[in-house]
């Protein structure tokens, strides 16, 4: 089991340009059923694609592959032909609200962001639009969903993952592939990761991946990466107090950030005095969290949040 | 991307926030050429001269070279000598003001040159509030945030007295509804013409936020004259440097000499570069990891001396750039680069390392982490580079070697 994406999930790409076509070539290589593209100058044309398979990915295939990817003009055309149920989307940030709000109109069940570089604007617009809706929206600007060896939407590497038993979500893609690793190397592996993006506005928070990673019977611990910024962090915390019945393990970046400072990320700024990596740790271990000091450390706190709920 | 005090007031009237007449000066002679118009136009004797830089708590801040003058300062003698009396205390205040260095609360002690004043129209001033815009990140939808307390730091009004502060979640499909913003001015105390003109500057202004892509559109104060006007006071105005491609007239207003050098040039190379004050310059690719990098060199006992994220897509030029910009910082006394590649190969970042060490030369131990995509190849490239490198095992050991070597 896993969440949100598995074998069976067929994925669109929107947005074809160099890190579109990149990383739609890796996800086939690693196994991921893509189906379709959506581009609006492209319609009635195909994309090859063709290489060594990654055998990190879903089993049993043979070692080269080879297909031509159907181009469409809409979604919408895309998903009727072709029954795709989640896209992804590289289009770049001035037309990726539009993206997401496509992929939403064709009725898509799982649209994952990884543009990263979209006005906050035009993000609050989209959040309006999709509330009520049946799609749920992955990102902005996060790594992608993957659940290994059976679907890999995004642009994490592959090799990394190995099956197992947590539950990744992060906000912060290379500090996912540090707590992916750890947990690979230290035997516990992965139902599924999650990136949740690192802009301030976006579609999935930690609450909603956790809740999702309660319910799903493969998961039986959660590793979750935070960073300075908003208050994701706290009602996650307030969140796993209330109702989670599984050892919950975290870190948060940027104890060392100053004060009204971007750190890279556009949600990653301590303003008035709020957002603070020392809030966030003291709500998450007031939550029973179990915080490792610095990433290096993330594994080795997973494995003793385990330990204390008796399922090393 | 912020702007001046008096950019944020164009770009207010423009989109019919009202705002006091006012005039930018770059020399003493600008700032009393000034005088005679602001006064004509704005039909009050008194002139306010404020300095534009991009800090805050400028009305109490002293400079540096004279120390009895303020970072703001109202300017009376036209009351009873005319323009010609106005016009010669400007030209005495401009002289002190421009070139020298002024101190607040937000730019520290050493200060920040003063280059451009603005001189304002004197207000009679009925009420000083508070009024701004932000996002509010738990509903994704931009706030305004309201308040009586005009001239307090809003952080300090929601420490002490939070239930001073109205708030109106502005829906994005509709703005500010009228309804919010009689209910912000209801709130507010406002009554009569002022209601009527309040109301109007509280539905502008949530526009322009919208309109302009801002991340922070704040007046404070916000006043209110003796004859019912609403005008912004002050105006301070940072932008969502994601929506600047859309707003072209917003990056003409930028102004490169209140940022720091070392910043401009990374961003040039789409670099995300943040300048710190320790000794240990990190050179990491994700901006998650490299937040991380710099606790876990604290956690071990050192200080950073920057925040650099390479970004996924950074080529060997930018690799280049970013370890050219960080050795050219006279604090650093070590560097630690630590990569996990994902997108990033390595062997990029190997690459760029060796051709920038050539360039530039190391005068610093220089610990380098490699982990994911091409590791291998990446530390045969360092390896047979003959730098003088240390490797480490992991992030938390390679600070461990960095930090003990850069004491």
């Amino acid at each position: 089991m896993s969440i949100l994406v598995d074998e069976n999930t067929r994925v669109l790409v929107q947005g074809l340009g160099s890190a579109g076509r990149f990383h739609t070539d890796k996800a086939i290589a690693y196994g991921t059923r893509m189906v379709a593209a959506v581009h609006p100058k492209r319609g009635g044309e195909s994309e090859r694609f063709e290489g060594d398979t990654d055998h990190s990915g879903v089993p049993g295939r043979a070692d080269r592959y080879a297909l031509d990817l159907p181009i469409f003009r809409t979604v919408r055309e895309a998903v009727d032909a072709t029954g795709a149920n989640a896209s992804v989307i590289f289009v770049p940030p001035a037309g990726a609200g539009d993206a997401i709000l496509e992929a939403a109109d064709a009725g898509l069940e799982l649209v994952v962001a990884i543009t990263e570089g979209i006005p906050i604007m035009d993000m609050v617009k989209v959040k309006r639009v999709l509330q009520g809706s049946a799609t749920r929206l992955v990102g902005p600007n996060c790594p992608g969903v993957i659940t290994p060896h059976a679907c890999k939407i995004g642009i994490m590497p592959g090799y990394i993952h190995q099956g197992g038993r947590i539950g990744v979500v992060s906000r912060s893609g290379t500090l996912t592939y540090e707590a992916v690793k750890q947990l690979t190397d230290n035997g516990l592996g992965q139902t599924s990761a999650v990136g949740i993006g690192g802009d301030p506005v976006n579609g999935t928070n930690f609450v909603d991946v956790l809740e999702l990673y309660n319910r799903d019977p493969a998961t039986e611990g959660v590793i979750m990466i935070g960073e300075i910024g908003g208050s994701a962090e706290e009602e996650a915390a307030a969140w796993i107090k209330a109702n989670m019945r599984k050892p919950v393990a975290a870190f948060i970046a940027g104890t060392t950030a100053p004060p009204g400072k971007r750190m890279g990320h556009a949600g990653a700024i301590i303003s008035g005095g709020r957002g603070t990596a020392k809030d966030k740790i003291t709500a998450l271990r007031g939550a029973g969290v179990v915080v490792a000091q610095t990433p290096s450390d993330m594994g080795s706190v997973m494995l003793e949040a385990m330990a204390k709920a008796g399922k090393a | 991307m912020k702007i001046h005090e008096y950019q944020a007031k164009q770009l207010m009237q423009a989109r019919g926030i009202a705002v006091p007449v006012g005039r930018m000066a770059t020399t003493v002679d600008e700032a009393v050429a000034a005088v005679g118009p602001v006064i004509e136009e704005g039909g009050h004797p008194v002139v306010v001269v404020k300095s534009q830089i991009h800090a805050g708590g400028r009305g109490k801040g002293r400079f540096l070279e004279h120390g009895d003058v303020a970072g703001v300062n109202v300017v009376t003698d036209g009351v009873k000598g005319g323009v010609a009396a106005a016009e010669a205390r400007v030209r005495e205040l401009a002289g002190q003001m421009l070139g020298s260095t002024l101190a607040t609360v937000q730019t520290g002690p050493e200060g920040k040159q003063v280059n451009r004043l603005y001189i304002e129209q004197g207000i009679d001033i009925a009420r000083e509030l508070y009024v701004s815009v932000v996002l509010d990140r738990v509903s994704g939808r931009n706030v305004v945030m309201a308040s009586t307390e005009g001239g307090m730091e809003i952080e300090e009004v929601a420490a002490h007295t939070p239930e001073k502060i109205l708030r109106e979640t502005v829906d994005p499909a509709l703005s500010l509804a009228d309804f919010q913003a009689r209910r912000l001015a209801y709130g507010l105390g406002l009554q009569g013409d002022a209601f009527v003109n309040g109301v109007g500057f509280l539905k502008a202004l949530a526009a322009a936020a919208d309109a302009l892509d801002t991340d922070l559109l704040e007046v404070n104060p916000l006043v209110v004259t003796k004859q019912g006007a609403v005008m912004a006071l002050d105006g301070k105005m940072s932008f969502d440097n994601n929506a600047l491609f859309r707003h072209p007239e917003v990056v003409a207003m930028r102004d490169l000499s209140e940022e720091n050098d070392a910043e401009v040039e990374a961003g040039k190379y789409g670099l995300s570069f943040i300048k710190l004050e320790g000794s240990v310059g990190c050179l990491v690719n994700g901006a998650g990891l490299a937040m991380a990098t710099m606790d876990t060199i604290k956690q071990v006992g050192g200080e950073p001396a920057n925040f650099l994220d390479v970004g996924g897509g950074a080529t060997e030029e930018n690799v280049s750039a970013a370890f050219t910009i960080i050795t050219r910082d006279p604090n650093v006394k070590g560097i630690f680069v630590n990569i996990f590649g994902g997108i990033m190969k390595c062997d990029t970042i190997a690459n760029g390392v060796v051709a920038a060490v050539k360039q530039v030369g190391l005068k610093v131990p220089l610990v380098v982490r490699l982990e994911g995509t091409n590791v291998d190849l990446g530390k045969t490239i360092l390896s047979e580079s003959e730098l003088n490198l240390i490797a480490a095992d992991d992030m938390k050991d390679g600070a461990k070697k960095i930090v003990e070597l850069a004491r």
